[in-house]
């Protein structure tokens, strides 16, 4: 169903994962991403395999959660897998046309796909143990310096995280209507682009009308709740770091020095 | 003690065009004037269009009106220094449950008011779980909204204004778009922080049913209110009600019926145990024995 | 002509750990011309099975026949049949998108293949039927009140001359005389355009009072399908369901408590009126009970009165 899809969906255990701090959870996947593209040595990718699904374990998240995400990505991946595969000049394996596969292809191939494939599941391993809020309030105190160069940080979080509740009721909606108009005789699948372009627009209005007056109704409901912005406002969930974020942050530290160190790796 | 004093009250819908002229106005309140006692629980009856909404929209500063005065709690709604504290005083539930939610977890949904207007961390927690747990909703802390059934969404809500520790509740058609046992639910939830918490509480409904168990009613016309009585008295103005494109609970109706017919049965039954009270010494012939329902449908 | 389930059976997310059932082996047969309540609590499978009737939601098994034709089948005209069985959604003004409420209501019948020309007299016509006064067929529909709205949807799914038409909860979040007004406009479409009407509902008043048969959905279960009166003897199980009977049933069901002879199964207040006012006749009325002289005549009376009232 519609309403399971994974973006903003968090899983509800109780796990280290869940219970570190946003923030480094935000920061360790960002040096995760990093260090998958600082080296391409075989030791270093085992390492990073190791780390990720040990990470996965350790958040009790069943595996196929994780995964759904990887449906999203599918087309872009066969794209890249492909490209890499067919377009790397190098030596030949074998060649069917003007197509040729070489083993630097493959080689180059396999690391993207991986690299891909990593990165999805490690953004997904976080937003399924980061619950939206925790995710904007990281953003918010993370990058709260940016206050002084009169971002509007706050507000932006805020946005972040009323998107990430509304995208699954929207999208929800979009079945609705569209189901709606199909009872009607709308079609919108056959016909050219132009067609097609044409027999959305039953789709859109509504759908643009009812995200217009579900802001409205939210507006007016936060304001009924006192709302006024971020000055005065304090913290239902407060960031702190404890011991075991520090810990994290220094494991960070040394799984990002051991990757970048494999670069000088001889083979 | 009066929580809610609206006094002369004037509410204008404007629209206007790109140049900011005045294309139409339509006056939503005209002349409004009403109290309401700490502590009561009032139903506010009346067609679409005529007002209701608006007015609730006045007991919280989300409408500010053009002429006149709305005091709640003695605070007037123009004194814009003194809007929170209005909105504190008197939470308001709409009638989209999912337009009203703002947090992606339950709990954090019912803290949100509370971290507005500066609750303390540890202070919102307790509000938090007594808030959720006066509206039956603490097993559902961790979930997602988006999991929660209508009736379910709408006691969350409830929960969030609660932990603003109101003294007054403002419900804006809450049951409308919910099935019959989150209407249910719903209403005996308010009830029940009506009576356990002396929490005033203004329900506006178009559910007759509703209206039943309250102290007063208000039926609203044109931008006023046009009947205000307790609701037997409300309900035993069948054709008044008619008239203003209402309707009477069930029982309230056939009671109607029966005694236009002719018999003696008193006016403005409210429920079935009075019905039932009234019609048994009536059918209960005596000497008269043996089945004759059965007879009869033979 | 007929809408006919077999065995109709649908499965959320077959196949995996979160399989489950939302109508389990369902078969029935709606006759032509009939008007039927279907009734079940959010989650009993309602919504799927309407989907299934005009081939929005294919089933996990079994099919559904219409005017003995497998919709189903390999080279079944779909759209078409969405034009002879209109389906109206919950809340249908969310779905209006045109400039003018006449071209909105033309959008169906254009779908259809119809000219302009027949598409405009076909929506005219259904403007009609809607009960939408004239002076706001031009006017954009996004200025029209809720009820108004809800009229001009409903009239967009009637442009298109269905057979047979479903609407799903019409009445929700109307206030009392929008909801009555809309209901008799079904009514009466039914009884003068014979249109068969399935009417989706949790107000078992509603549906006690204009359906010729009710539908009881439980867990995706057809658990009751038959009249109103023998539907309500079973407002034990239906409270088990988590629904009601009307308020009227319970009332009756009280009065026979009490020893009072009156048909515990009646739904509506025409009917309870009947019933009452013939046993209080019956038994003397105002002249205090007992007099037996009375009795006969009254009960003759009463005995026309259910019969007429039915």
């Amino acid at each position: 169903m519609l309403r399971d899809i994974t973006i903003g969906q968090y899983y509800p255990v109780d796990s280290v994962i869940h219970r570190l701090d946003p923030r480094v959870k935000l920061a360790g996947t960002m040096v995760f991403l990093i260090s998958l593209f600082v080296t391409s040595k075989l030791p270093a990718y085992l390492l990073a395999t190791g780390v990720l699904f040990g990470l996965i374990r350790l958040s009790r998240v069943p595996f196929r959660f994780i995964t759904k995400g990887l449906k999203a990505i599918m087309i872009l991946l066969v794209i890249s897998v492909s490209f890499n595969l067919f377009l790397t000049t190098g030596t030949p394996i074998f060649r069917i046309g003007f197509l040729q596969i070489t083993w630097e292809g493959i080689s180059l191939a396999v690391f993207m796909g991986v690299r891909l494939i990593y990165l999805v599941l490690a953004s997904s391993l976080m937003t399924l143990t980061t619950t939206p809020n925790q995710l904007t309030d990281g953003l918010e105190k993370g990058l709260g310096f940016l206050n002084r160069f009169s971002v509007p940080v706050h507000e932006i979080a805020m946005m972040m995280s009323i998107a990430l509740r509304f995208i699954p009721i929207l999208i929800e909606e979009t079945d609705k209507i569209m189901k709606a108009q199909t009872a009607r005789g709308a079609d919108f699948e056959s016909g050219n682009l132009i067609q097609k372009a044409k027999a959305m627009v039953p789709l859109l209005v509504p759908l643009f009308l009812s995200a217009f007056r579900r802001a409205a109704d939210l507006a007016m409901a936060m304001e009924a709740r006192c709302y006024h912005g971020g000055a005065g406002r304090t913290k239902m969930k407060p960031l702190h770091y404890e011991k075991r974020d520090k810990n994290a942050y220094l494991l960070m530290a040394v799984y990002f020095a051991l990757m970048a160190a494999s670069r000088f790796l001889p083979f | 003690m009066k929580i809610i004093d609206a006094a002369h009250v004037f509410f204008d819908y404007v629209r206007r065009d790109e140049n900011d002229n005045i294309e139409e106005v339509s006056h939503a309140l005209s002349d409004l004037s009403l109290s309401i006692e700490k502590g009561s629980f009032v139903c506010v009856l009346g067609h679409n269009g005529s007002g209701k909404s608006t007015f609730a929209k006045l007991l919280n500063g989300l409408n500010i009106p053009r002429e006149g005065t709305v005091l709640v709690a003695g605070m007037d709604t123009r004194q814009e220094d003194k809007l929170l504290q209005i909105r504190e005083t008197a939470g308001m539930v709409f009638q989209n449950p999912d337009n009203q939610i703002i947090a992606n977890v339950v709990e954090e949904d019912v803290g949100f008011g509370p971290e507005n207007i500066g609750v303390p961390t540890e202070e919102i927690w307790r509000r938090v779980e007594a808030s959720l747990s006066a509206v039956g909703m603490l097993a559902y802390r961790l979930k997602s909204p988006n999991r929660l059934s209508g009736g379910q969404k709408q006691r969350v809500a409830i929960a969030g204004v609660m932990a603003m520790k109101p003294a007054c509740i403002v419900l804006d058609e809450p049951t409308a778009m919910l099935d019959p046992n989150g209407r249910k639910d719903v209403m005996r939830t308010v009830h029940e922080l009506n009576r356990r918490e002396g929490i005033t509480i203004v329900h506006i409904t178009h559910y007759m049913e509703e209206a039943v168990e309250a102290d007063r009613i208000i039926v609203m016309d044109q931008g006023r209110p046009v009947m205000d009585g307790t609701p037997r008295e409300i309900f035993s103005r069948v054709e008044e009600l008619k008239a203003l494109s209402l309707c009477v609970p069930q029982v309230t109706e056939l009671a109607y019926e029966l005694r236009k017919a002719g018999m003696p049965i008193s006016q403005g039954i409210l429920t079935r145990e009075e019905l039932v009270k009234e019609l048994c010494p009536l059918l209960r012939a005596s000497g008269h024995e043996g089945n004759t329902y059965a007879k009869r449908t033979r | 002509m007929s809408i006919r389930c077999e065995k109709l059976t649908h499965i959320y997310q077959q196949g995996t750990v979160m399989e489950s059932y939302a109508l389990r082996d369902i078969s029935f047969e709606i006759q032509d011309g009939e008007f039927i309540g279907l009734i079940g609590h959010t989650g009993s499978g309602k919504s799927t099975l309407i989907q299934h009737l005009n081939g929005l939601m294919r089933p996990s098994s079994g099919t559904v026949y219409f005017n003995g034709e497998d919709i189903f089948a390999q080279g079944y005209d779909l759209r078409k049949l969405r034009g002879q069985v209109g389906l109206v959604f919950q809340y249908p003004e969310y779905q209006l998108f045109e400039e003018t409420v006449l071209a909105d209501v033309k959008y169906g019948p254009k779908n259809m293949g119809l000219s302009e020309q027949e598409a405009e007299e076909r929506a005219r016509e259904a403007l009609e039927l809607s009960g939408l006064q004239p002076e706001f067929y031009a006017r954009s529909p996004f200025e029209l009140s809720g009820g108004q709205k809800r009229r001009a949807a409903i009239a967009g799914v009637l442009a298109m001359g269905p057979q047979v038409l479903i609407l799903d909860e019409p009445t929700a979040g109307l206030d009392p005389k929008g909801r009555d007004e809309l209901l008799e406009t079904v009514s009466d479409l039914h009884k003068r355009r014979h249109t068969t009407i399935i009417l989706v509902s949790h107000s078992m008043e509603d549906v006690a009072r204009y359906a010729d048969r009710i539908m009881v959905l439980n867990e995706g279960n057809l658990q009751y399908f038959d009249t109103p009166r023998r539907v309500f003897r079973y407002f034990r199980e239906l409270e088990k369901m988590g629904l009601s009977a009307p308020q009227i049933t319970y009332l009756m069901q009280e009065l026979r408590d009490e020893g009072i002879d009156v048909d515990p199964s009646i739904g509506t207040i025409e009917e309870a009126r009947e019933e009452i006012l013939s046993l209080y006749w019956s038994q003397g009325g105002p002249l205090a009970a007992g007099a037996d002289s009375g009795t006969e005549a009254g009960r003759g009376l009463g005995e026309s009165s259910a019969a007429t009232g039915k």
